[in-house]
């Protein structure tokens, strides 16, 4: 298959996906959410384009889907890097010692706070409470989800994630 | 005491239909739409005195009645999986472990409602959750508990997931039924009520997925049997979830009306070794702190706001002498700033506010003027704001100051924490978290 060729197949699944949302809710409205997610998944992140075809196949305005969109936090709004770490900074895990592993991976990875490293590897977002609380610190790599921290325990488990 | 609602869940297969059906599950749906009418089931979640989990504790049988006396059809059925109160995990097991019995609870529900569809809104931050209830949800579908004619009676019942997306406002109910119709999660003006005009202006009942849990086990033995568990005004069985300077942190099924005391020194092992208490929070973030002369206050809708605080979400957050709070009620400030939907003024700008100055107090740099800013700002947000997020993150912040005046007049005195001996870092200028969007050009 051409480039164009597997590009459209995949426009292809995103609509059959979208027009399958749509028997699952009685407003088109109400399709945006889940196709925002999915979008996501085949463009990456949030862009201009993505938001665009989910336009096209439900007709909202891309204006509106965009306010939609930015409203809520765990959408990605800019490209990131191949495996996104989503670390819980609320107060269970902050009095668990949640700053030190914030440091570590800046000073481990070069990783900061809403940054990718400069391989692409890696992107990091702080997060409020995973409720994951009794077991903290703890976080969602790519949505799997660890607990119980250390530094030595995120760095075991990023080899993982290449 | 037997458990309900965490019931089998140590059998590593607990979510799976098969072993819930082995265990007994199911029954009692199949013995209410055939032995019970829909009046009936209502009147059992009235007698029982169930009162939401989801934090309000508003009479789930009221609520019920109001929706059921609502003329209009369709009706929707909502389970509030939202759970973004910070020190809330309490619906997690509920969610990952016993899936069936939230779909049991909700189908009886639908039955009693006469609701023909329904949506099950769970966080983003919950990924795992979100497969294990598609599967959950496909299997009741295969074995005829949702669908068409279900258990061959004429009555349908079709259930969907809808995912959220990180945004804690999501959770109150009528951001949800935004969210819920793909708009931005801002609340809705009160009245109408949801059971009047909820999503898509229908009537619309919004339970927390630990009400419907407790709903098979009303129905199976009736109200009157599950009021005697726990306290007069506020029975049943509760999950507390417990973080925070525990020895054993976790989710516990307990009688409602449990103390405090009970929980942290007879469930959770108590403190660490050397340690002494120095404040528990008890159902999350939203509710305010209480000193450790209050932990032999009973944990209920009724008895935590005779000691000026609330029961919430039963998420109990406990700290020791190791913890500074000025450092937790600047982080707490910085959730409620992140989460404001910014619609109402005094809560958007509020927060931010209170942040910032409790930031400036730890990181050496506090006044004794900013100590009457935090209040004057607090009582500003106070009975403002459109919905209740903005009142309680003014009314912690003022039961925060009332009774730890001392601890944070230590940081403006002395220009460090009482704690470790230095100031803070200073993150008043970088948050780096779910961070608001880069625009793109
Ligand atoms: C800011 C805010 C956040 C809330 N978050 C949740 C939540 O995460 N889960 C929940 O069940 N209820 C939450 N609620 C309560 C809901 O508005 C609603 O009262 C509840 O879902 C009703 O169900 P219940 O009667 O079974 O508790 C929240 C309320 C407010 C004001
Ligand atoms: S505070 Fe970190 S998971 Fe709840």
């Amino acid at each position: 298959m051409t480039r164009e060729e597997m590009e459209s197949k995949d426009n292809e699944t995103l609509k059959d996906k979208i027009t399958g949302m749509k028997r699952t809710y009685p407003s088109i409205q109400s399709v945006l959410m889940p196709a925002l997610y999915a979008v996501e998944q085949s463009y990456g992140w949030l862009s201009q384009d993505a938001i665009q075809e989910v336009s096209n196949h439900t007709g909202v305005p891309a204006a509106e889907i965009k306010g939609v969109a930015t409203f809520y936090s765990m959408y990605r709004h800019e490209p990131m890097g191949r495996h996104l770490v989503q670390l819980c900074t609320n107060v269970s895990c902050l009095i668990a010692g949640v700053e030190d592993l914030v440091k570590f991976l800046d000073k481990k990875y070069g990783l900061l706070p809403g940054g990718t490293t400069k391989d692409g590897r890696l992107s990091l977002c702080l997060m409020e409470c995973i409720g994951a609380c009794g077991n903290p610190p703890a976080m969602l790599v790519d949505g799997d989800a660890y607990d119980n921290l250390t530094c030595e325990a995120i760095e075991q488990i990023l080899e993982k994630y290449e | 005491m037997e458990k309900i609602l965490l019931k089998n869940i140590d059998n590593p297969d607990s979510a799976g239909i098969e072993e819930y059906i082995r265990a007994g599950g199911y029954k009692t749906l199949e013995m209410a739409v055939t032995q019970m009418t829909p009046r009936d089931i209502i009147d059992e979640v009235k007698n029982s005195g169930l009162r939401g989990r989801g934090g309000a504790g508003f009479p789930t049988g009221m609520k019920w009645q109001i929706a059921s006396m609502d003329p209009k059809f369709p009706k929707y059925l909502i389970c509030n999986a939202d759970e973004g109160e910070p020190g809330t995990f309490k619906d997690r097991p509920i969610l990952e472990k016993n899936p069936h019995l939230l779909i049991e609870g909700m189908v009886i529900s639908a039955y009693a409602l006469q609701s023909t569809r329904g949506y099950i809104y769970l966080r983003g931050e919950y990924p795992l959750a979100a497969g294990i209830l598609s599967r959950a949800i496909s299997a009741a579908y295969g074995k005829g508990y949702l669908g068409n004619d279900i258990l061959s009676r004429r009555f349908r019942f079709d259930l969907y997931l809808h995912r959220g997306a990180g945004a804690y406002i999501c959770g109150e109910e009528t951001a949800l039924i935004e969210s819920l119709e793909g708009k931005r999660g801002q609340p809705r003006v009160k009245p109408p009520f949801p059971v009047n005009a909820g999503v898509w202006n229908k009537p619309t009942i919004i339970n927390n997925v630990e009400t419907f849990a407790n709903i098979p086990y009303i129905t199976e033995v009736g109200g009157k049997t599950y009021s005697k568990i726990g306290s007069k005004d506020s029975p049943g069985p509760k999950l507390f979830s417990v973080s925070g300077k525990v020895v054993k942190p976790g989710v516990y099924e307990l009688p409602m009306g449990i103390t405090l005391r009970e929980i942290i020194y007879g469930h959770c092992g108590g403190l660490m070794e050397g340690r002494t208490l120095k404040g528990v929070i008890p159902g999350g973030v939203s509710t305010p702190i209480l000193t450790p002369e209050k932990i032999d206050c009973q944990m209920d809708f009724v008895h935590l706001s005779k000691v000026g605080s609330l029961f919430g979400s039963g998420a109990v957050i406990v700290f020791d002498d190791t913890v500074c709070l000025v450092k937790v009620y600047e982080r707490i400030m910085q959730f409620f700033e992140h989460e404001s939907c910014g619609k109402c003024v005094p809560c958007r700008e509020g927060t931010g506010w209170m942040r910032n100055i409790l930031g400036r107090i730890g990181s050496g740099g506090g006044t004794d003027e900013d100590l009457d800013t935090l209040e004057d700002v607090a009582k500003n947000v106070a009975g403002k704001t459109f919905c209740p997020l903005g009142d309680g993150a003014a009314n912690v912040t003022l039961a925060f100051l009332k009774q730890y005046r001392d601890e944070i007049e230590y940081h403006v005195k002395n220009g460090k924490c009482p704690v470790d001996g230095l100031p803070h870092k200073d993150n008043r200028e970088s948050h780096g978290g779910q961070s608001a969007p880069v625009e793109q050009t």
